[in-house]
């Protein structure tokens, strides 16, 4: 019987039986797939719709798809979406209210959670996931909407054979290979003849999909090959941040003067806040019908790069762009150590390729770093 | 009154505990006591600033009269407050109206004499330029405060 | 003149996230743009405890929801009273409320006044402009067990006489023996005959012993920093000095991000907070 804990081989082949156990578990299949230039994750039907011989190139500002010489299912570092789209969705109806003669009263949203299964979730994406889990789980309020839809979700993680030019998930601690919080992590092997899956089982749940797929135990050979390959990834990778007193060099340096250099550069689009997997900022929005009896109270997807973000009566706390962007980054790599008990920052390296003007949170922590050491004055 | 009461008054005075005996002797020289009714004038606009005062008891509106308006309080002194400096500074005429809203009692220094005093004893004159330079601030501080409208509707 | 409830309707009393309808039973305008709002639980549901300092976030159907300080006594909450100031479009709605319309209440929300900590401490409530209302509580309980505690000053600044709140009530509190209470405005109008100056001068000269004391201190931010100094100019600690902060807020509960002040989300790390732990970043530009 398989057992958490347990590494076995599954053929490249037999994905679509993995996929197929999974569904007949009541999970709906979310993962990666080409569409419109890039690897997104959406709906699949099953190995098919992977990106098999596809890789990313990106960089500051930069994303391209490019074939690979192999036929590689995961052969790519991160798109666009992160899995926050599932379990901390844009839109979500919190509740619902009608008027009446009294008054009114709010019921909630009793919509069953969607069952997912996430399909090639990245190292960096896992721990996002964790990290997440801290913020929507970890304090006093815990958010029934996250708590359900994370319990149903299926997490197939892949560790990363083909990091990116943006990537660092070493320096980070999150990556190339999974850390614990997964069902079933995969490493794909493509060596010579055979094109293999070792597959990590961790929890009872990804044991009984594991049991009803053709596997076999893994041996020392197939481990080598993993390690091989995570080994090789680790190496490869295009960017890196120094995270040795990170946290207290930016408190020393709220008032450095790299903060307004950066504005004048950042356009304040929030797609870094987009992309980013651990962002989790919303707002609450309330849309009534045209004859205002009924009423939706809703929460949205929202950045701390607009203008009304820190509004306060008369005016925001927050309005140059450097105050903003100065928000962001010592939020992600300084006091969300003093929230959550962990950084804020993955690795990804998403916020770095989707920036339209390539801004990097690794240089920038990089230039504070070298400002304060040439005593540049904050 | 005699003169080592008023030594005694303006030495346990916060604004004038500080002073060196020989110094706080040449002020006493210049001090009597005085006491003002309710609604009564202390000093009017425009009047030569012969002296100040030192407030023991009572309030003290500083105002300005605004024509079609009335006289508008733009700050009140109380005991344990210094009012005037207007003796100090060329033109040396008071700048403001100030009167009594209820009984004050006030120690009452002559400007002039003292004025006299510094020019010839520029260290007590530095010591008290000082001082009241202090003063201003403090009301000049305060005042920003007040300009700022911070409990206003943006 | 009573009303009869209709039968109430079953309301789930555990999610903080869903606002619970409250009536208002009465709307009284205190100054040009400031009101008071006092509800009560309707169609089953439940009044709830709150401590001095805590918020409620109110919904106005259609409209939208805001953060607003309880202003009543902890001791009665099922009275539960709300000094607003009209400054936006939610609470420019709720001025126009009047008695028998439903508000949405969801809360009570933040740290509170640490009122038992200050037991055997002199005790001086310092308040600017509508600060005055998340500043009643505390003094309502400080009152309640009056002999707790050492002197209780009670030093309010107001923008000229016809903005302060709660007169009557000051008066009250003025004319009893065991509470020293100052008033003062920016701007005087005729009929004014009390202090003209600012909050900051008469903590100098307010009497309160400042080794011992506790202050509590709600208003503009630039009032809290400037008597914060004053504070430690007697000898204050500032340790010994808690301060109301405002920020943005949606959710209140800690997971929307917007009501960020450094490290701190102010709706559960505040709104109440020693202010030696925040001096850091109180000074500091758009944090």
């Amino acid at each position: 019987m398989t057992q958490p804990g347990d590494t076995l081989v599954v053929e490249a082949r037999a994905l679509d039986a993995v996929f197929g156990a999974l569904r007949e578990r009541g999970h709906t299949l979310l993962g990666p797939t080409v569409r419109d230039g890039a690897i997104v994750l959406a709906e699949i039907g099953g190995a098919s719709d992977l990106p098999a011989g596809w890789t990313d190139e990106q960089d500051g500002g930069r994303y391209r798809l490019r074939r690979r010489d192999d036929g590689a299912l995961f052969g790519y570092a991160v798109g666009p979406h992160a899995w926050k789209r599932w379990l901390h969705p844009p839109a979500v109806v919190r509740w619902r209210a009608r008027r009446d003669a009294r008054g009114f009263v709010a019921e909630p949203d009793t919509a069953p959670p969607p069952r997912h299964a996430f399909v090639g979730v990245r190292p960096c994406e896992l721990a996002a996931i964790l990290v997440q889990d801290r913020v929507f789980l970890g304090g006093p309020f815990v958010d029934p909407a996250y708590r359900s839809r994370r319990e149903s979700a299926f997490l197939l993680a892949v560790s990363c054979g083909s990091p990116a030019g943006t990537c660092f998930c070493p320096s980070m601690g999150t990556g190339p290979k999974a850390g614990p919080g997964f069902d079933l992590a995969l490493t794909e092997v493509i060596d010579g003849g055979r094109h293999d899956l070792v597959v990590e089982v961790g929890t009872e749940r990804g044991a009984e999909v594991a049991e009803a797929v053709p596997h076999r135990p893994a041996e020392s050979a197939d481990l080598y090959a993993a390690r091989a390959v995570l080994a090789a990834a680790e190496g490869n990778m295009g960017r890196s941040l120094d995270t040795e007193g990170l946290k207290d060099l930016l408190y020393r340096r709220y008032e450095d003067p790299r903060w307004d250099e950066v504005a004048k550069r950042c356009l304040a689009c929030a797609n870094c806040t987009m992309v980013c997997p651990t962002c989790f900022c919303a707002t609450v929005e309330d849309e009534t019908d045209l004859q205002g009896t009924a009423t939706e109270r809703r929460r949205i997807w929202d950045s701390c790069f607009s203008q009304e973000f820190s509004y306060v009566h008369g005016g925001s706390v927050r309005t140059s762009g450097g105050a903003r962007y100065r928000q962001w980054i010592t939020h992600k790599l300084a006091t969300w150590h003093e929230q959550f008990g962990v950084s804020g920052c993955v690795g990804c390296g998403r916020c770095i390729t989707w920036c339209p003007v390539g801004i990097d949170i690794t240089a920038e922590a990089r230039a504070v770093r070298q400002g304060e050491a040439q005593g540049s004055r904050p | 009154m005699t003169i080592h009461t008023f030594e005694k008054i303006l030495g346990e005075h916060p604004f004038f505990k500080d002073l060196s005996e020989p110094h706080l002797d040449t002020v006493v020289g210049c001090v009597t006591n005085v006491v003002f009714q309710p609604g009564e004038f202390i000093f009017r606009e425009g009047e030569a600033a012969d002296r100040f005062f030192v407030v023991r008891e009572g309030k003290v509106a500083v105002e300005v009269f605004v024509p079609n308006k009335g006289p508008v309080t733009i700050e009140t002194i109380e005991g344990g407050e210094v009012l005037g400096w207007s003796w100090l500074f060329p033109p040396y005429k008071a700048r403001f109206d100030a009167r009594a809203l209820n009984a004050v009692r006030a120690l009452s220094l002559d400007g002039a004499c003292l004025r006299t005093k510094c020019e010839n004893d520029p260290a007590i004159g530095y010591l008290l330029l000082k001082k009241f330079t202090e003063l201003v601030v403090s009301r000049l501080e305060a005042t920003r405060m007040q300009l700022l409208d911070l409990y206003g509707n943006d | 003149m009573a009303t009869t409830e209709p039968a109430p309707a079953t309301v789930s009393a555990s999610d903080p996230m869903r606002p619970e309808p409250f009536v208002v039973r009465q709307a009284i305008k205190e100054t040009g743009d400031t009101f008071t709002l006092t509800l009560a639980p309707v169609a089953g549901a439940k009044f709830r405890p709150f401590a001095p300092g805590q918020f409620n976030m109110l919904y106005v159907f259609g409209v939208g929801e805001v953060p607003i300080s309880i202003s009543g006594d902890p001791a009665r909450p099922e009275i539960l009273v709300h000094t607003i100031r009209a400054v936006g479009a939610t609470t420019r709605a709720m001025q126009k409320l009047q008695k028998g319309d439903w508000v949405g209440v969801r809360g009570p929300f933040g740290t509170a006044w640490p009122v038992d900590q200050a037991h055997g401490h002199d005790v001086i409530l310092i308040a600017g402009g509508i600060g005055l209302a998340p500043i009643r509580p505390a003094l309502y309980h400080v009152l309640l067990h009056r002999g707790l505690y050492g002197r209780v000053v009670v030093l309010y600044g107001a923008r000229t006489p016809r903005d302060m709140l709660y007169p009557k009530e000051l008066r009250e509190w003025r004319s009893r023996f065991d509470v020293v209470v100052d008033v003062t405005v920016d701007r005087a109008t005729m009929e004014w005959q009390g202090s003209v100056g600012v909050v900051t001068k008469m903590v100098q000269r307010s009497p309160f012993d400042p080794g011992s004391a506790m202050a509590f201190i709600c208003g503009p931010e630039v009032m809290i920093r400037y008597a914060a100094q004053a504070l430690q100019q007697r000898g204050t600690a500032e340790s010994s000095v808690f301060v109301s902060m405002e920020r943005n807020m949606k959710c209140a509960v800690g997971v929307c991000g917007h009501c960020q002040f450094g490290p701190w989300f102010v709706c559960k790390d505040g709104p109440v907070f020693r202010y030696d732990r925040i001096q850091r970043f109180f000074g500091m530009r758009e944090v």
